[in-house]
């Protein structure tokens, strides 16, 4: 039986595989990643983990210099959207469908977050993603998250072409 | 009865753009221009800025109501859920918090986000938050 295409791959073949740590150079120098201060840290086939910095600004509570939640979903957000290109290998839009997170405890003060993500899933047009936050040490993680993903088609002419081309596949099993 | 005006933003709510535009049930409307820091991909806000708004606006709203109430706890969150319902564009984007349940230990938050139209959020939440 053959595998369901992966996410985007009928869209951008032309472009070279998609590679976390050359992105991140890229993605972190503006926009709302750039204004966290987001870096690169590490990556797998499957998995992207990201560094969002302590910084006084982005408290979330009185009385107590621990990073708001808030850029907790951002860091985790921007790892899941990476995982997917990385498993993929295609740097295709994506729109968070839905994403969960969980927090099993405040992180440590003045702390940095690491944000690891993988994605465990992709159909032709969903991916599916877990990871954790933790501060410094993964065994004791700060939250657990669970997402969904879709793949943003821009161009009416090329969703036609990917349609067309997955009307020709047989056994599929998403959708 | 506080005034909602007067809810105490976060440092990284302030930092971010989110400012108090009204209120509304007693309960304060939050806003957000479009600018650089909420920019993800070209034009569109970012999913962790927009989940940043909403879970400002379940604060502000859960804060306010507990305040009303004669009561300070510091709160906590268990957990946020985020729906995303359609792009968020370059446009001022708004959010109000509806207190679903208020207990003595924990509060179950719904929140919605919109632009232009408020019958179509662009984005809504579900937050636990326990309160110490």
């Amino acid at each position: 039986m053959r595998a369901p295409p992966a996410l985007g791959t009928s869209l951008m073949s032309e472009q070279p595989k998609f590679d976390a740590q050359q992105a991140g150079k890229y993605f972190f120098r503006g926009g709302h990643t750039g204004w966290l201060g987001l870096e690169y840290v590490a990556h797998g086939e499957n998995w992207v983990e990201l560094k969002l910095p302590w910084r006084e600004d982005l408290i979330g509570e009185r009385d107590r210099h621990v990073l708001a939640s808030g850029p907790i979903v951002s860091l985790m957000d921007m790892a899941s959207g990476m995982s997917i290109w990385q498993t993929t290998g295609v740097f295709t839009p994506v729109a968070t469908l839905d994403l969960r997170v969980d927090y099993q405890r405040p992180a440590r003060e003045k702390s940095a977050v690491w944000g690891r993500v993988e994605c465990y899933r992709t159909t032709r047009s969903a991916a599916f993603v877990r990871g954790i936050a933790h501060d410094g040490e993964e065994n004791d993680p700060v939250a657990h998250i669970a997402g969904v993903f879709m793949q943003v088609s821009y161009d009416p002419e090329k969703r036609l072409e990917a349609q067309a081309e997955n009307a020709k596949t047989e056994g599929r099993d998403d959708d | 009865m506080t005034d909602p005006g007067t809810a105490e933003l976060t440092a990284y709510a302030r930092s971010l753009g989110i400012e108090v535009e009204g209120e509304e049930g007693g309960l304060p409307v939050l806003a957000v221009d479009f600018t650089r820091n909420v920019e993800g991909r070209p034009g569109h806000f970012h999913g962790g800025a927009t989940a940043g708004l909403l879970e400002t606006a379940g604060y502000a709203a859960l804060r306010t109501r507990l305040l009303a109430e004669g009561r300070d706890p510091q709160l906590k969150p268990i957990g946020i859920t985020v729906q995303y319902l359609s792009a968020g564009r370059s446009k001022r984007t708004f959010a109000l918090a509806r207190i679903a349940r208020l207990g003595r230990r924990n509060a179950n938050i719904a929140v919605e986000a919109w632009q232009d139209d408020r019958s179509r959020p662009i984005a809504s939440a579900v937050m636990n938050i326990l309160m110490a």
